[in-house]
């Protein structure tokens, strides 16, 4: 026999699951779900047409993410065509994030030492960009990196440069582009975390001879690690899963592995092989979240 | 007691870096701006302040079924995915913990933790699928993948709010005999509405702003403002391009900025 309040109990945690059903359900039907029929779909052999044979399974898709044959004498090798768009996908996302950080730490910093008042202000300069559209964001670069573009008009007009520089279809515009982009997403965490500061622990450094370097090294940049951290997270992950901007920018040489998947499910018509792709894309993501898990509980650990 | 005779605050060329990053986020979008006003049939080069291309763009009928598709999306889906957080927020807070509450926080926010451009392929094969079974190829398709990804963003507000929310009133109300949709309509709602206004239009402008998942979702002719212009950008663009998005700049600045202005009066 259940007592009354455990009837009552067992009654609300009823009701909650009524409650929260519409929202579980819309996203297994819109988004969890799918993804498991991908992971299904990454196993069973191609169509001819895109889609696959159902029923007939194959580990043909996920072989081909790392390896190819080789067509005439039917030898293994590296698939370095797609080794390479991963790499490439690794290195901006890489020099992306760093590129934030330069950037981003500072202006944080700037913001955080503004006078309360005017904090809000500056924070909501850096929303604005963040909730524009990011297509738009992306076209906005296109109009200051290509050939006729502001950059180019003004390098031309200083005297630096006598002919255009081609900056559009390269990895440089894509770099640029996604550190644009996504510039706001290190910027706000970053100066949450320095908004928190205690500015007493800086006077403590400069009591005991710090110079501003060393304040900075060893006082500013450890307290402040979480928010570079998850900064760092923020804008890494949708570097890596980039699609529109490298193909605004990129163009078709400069490939990101979105565009790789992309392909597999239009021209490539190899939907088993876009789809463990898609898998390996989330375990690349997976990797950087358990790197992120890892460094927070340590750093976060080292001062209490 | 030695003081410093500086500020202990400043760090030498912060203030610059900070600026240039200030400059550097608004030039592009200036930019932007500036040639949608350009007289000449292409970007190339600058001929004279014209209003022509906002004309062309607006009589264009492409851009318009493109503009009343993204609105007829959005409303949907930021009115379904509110209602479905409002209803999972009120599900997942102000209680102890329960077994499933994890995997409910895991599912709910599951969509924000995967790159846009998976789910976007993961759809494109169940619904391509589901086309072909069921023949229907409307815009349910599209309004059901939004209001999955739109969920999250409407939940983060309003499960916030519910957090911080006093119980004491919703007790009184109980006290006097109310019953639980009466206090939910005359006490718990009043309440949360700030947060719900909050995660309407944050599921809005997600929705508007939406271009992968919309991109391999849509069927033919369904094509949303930001799928239109992703599909212009391919070819040669004329300054028409950069009219739509300072138009759609334009709106989704002011709703930030209405956003910015409810929040600051909440907070005074």
């Amino acid at each position: 026999m259940k007592t009354a309040p455990e009837n009552a109990r067992s009654r609300d945690i009823k009701n909650r699951w009524l409650l929260s059903l519409p929202a579980l359900l819309i996203i297994f039907i819109a988004a969890a779900g799918p993804l498991l029929v991908m992971l299904l779909y990454s196993f069973m052999a191609k169509g001819d047409y895109g889609d696959v044979k159902f029923g007939e399974f194959s580990s043909e898709g996920w072989f081909s993410v790392f390896f190819q044959r080789d067509m005439f004498d039917d030898t293994f090798g590296l698939a370095t065509a797609h080794l390479s768009i991963i790499w490439r996908s690794i290195q901006l996302s890489f020099f992306t994030t760093l590129l934030t950080v330069i950037l981003g730490f500072p202006t944080a910093y700037f913001i955080a030492t503004r006078p309360p008042s005017s904090r809000e202000i500056w924070v909501f300069l850096v929303t604005i960009p963040f909730w524009t559209n990011l297509l738009i964001r992306t076209f906005a670069m296109q109009q200051v990196i290509r050939n006729e573009g502001l950059l180019n008009n003004a390098l031309i007009w200083l005297g630096v440069i006598s002919s255009p520089l081609q900056i559009m279809y390269t990895d440089t515009a894509n770099l640029l582009g996604m550190t644009y982009v996504y510039l706001p997403l290190m910027v706000l965490p970053l100066y949450a975390s320095i908004e928190k500061l205690d500015f007493r622990l800086v006077e403590a450094g400069y009591d005991l001879y710090a110079n501003r370097f060393q304040v900075l090294r060893r006082i500013v940049i450890p307290l402040v690690m979480p928010g570079i951290i998850a900064g760092s997270i923020l804008v890494f992950i949708p570097s890596l899963g980039a699609y529109v901007i490298p193909r605004v920018l990129g163009g078709g040489k400069n490939m990101m592995l979105g565009n790789l998947i992309e392909m597999q499910f239009g021209s490539g018509r190899n939907w088993p092989l876009g789809a463990a792709m898609s898998i390996t894309l989330m375990a690349l993501v997976m990797i950087a979240l358990i790197f992120y898990v890892r460094n927070a509980s340590r750093s976060g650990a080292g001062h209490v | 007691m030695f003081k410093p005779r500086f500020d202990i605050r400043a760090q030498p060329g912060f203030g610059f870096i900070a600026l240039f990053t200030f400059f550097a986020l608004y030039l592009p979008i200036g930019a932007l701006v500036a040639y949608s006003f350009n007289g000449a049939e292409s970007l190339s080069h600058w001929d004279g302040f014209s209003l022509r291309w906002f004309e062309a763009a607006w009589q264009n009928s492409a851009v318009q079924d493109a503009a009343i598709r993204s609105l007829i999306i959005a409303v949907w889906a930021a009115t379904l995915a509110t209602m479905a957080a409002t209803m999972a927020a009120l599900a997942t807070t102000r209680t102890e913990p329960y077994r499933g509450l994890t995997f409910k926080y895991a599912l709910i926010n599951q969509p924000i933790m995967v790159p846009e451009i998976v789910t976007a392929v993961a759809l494109l094969i169940v619904f391509s699928r589901i086309k072909v079974w069921t023949g229907y190829s409307g815009l349910g398709y599209l309004i059901a993948a939004h209001t999955a990804f739109c969920i999250p963003f409407a939940y983060l507000p309003i499960r916030a709010r519910l957090e911080s929310m006093d119980l004491t009133l919703e007790r009184a109300a109980a006290d006097l005999y109310a019953t639980p949709w009466m206090a939910f309509r005359h006490v718990t709602f009043p309440l949360l509405r700030p947060a719900l206004i909050a995660g309407f239009m944050l599921a809005f402008v997600i929705s508007l702003d939406d271009v992968v998942i919309t991109e391999f979702v849509k069927s033919g002719g369904q094509d949303t403002l930001p799928t239109y212009m992703l599909g212009q950008l391919r070819r040669e663009t004329t300054p028409e391009i950069n009219a739509i998005a300072t138009v759609f700049l334009a709106l989704s600045t002011a709703l930030v900025i209405i956003v910015f202005i409810v929040n600051r009066r909440k907070q005074q």
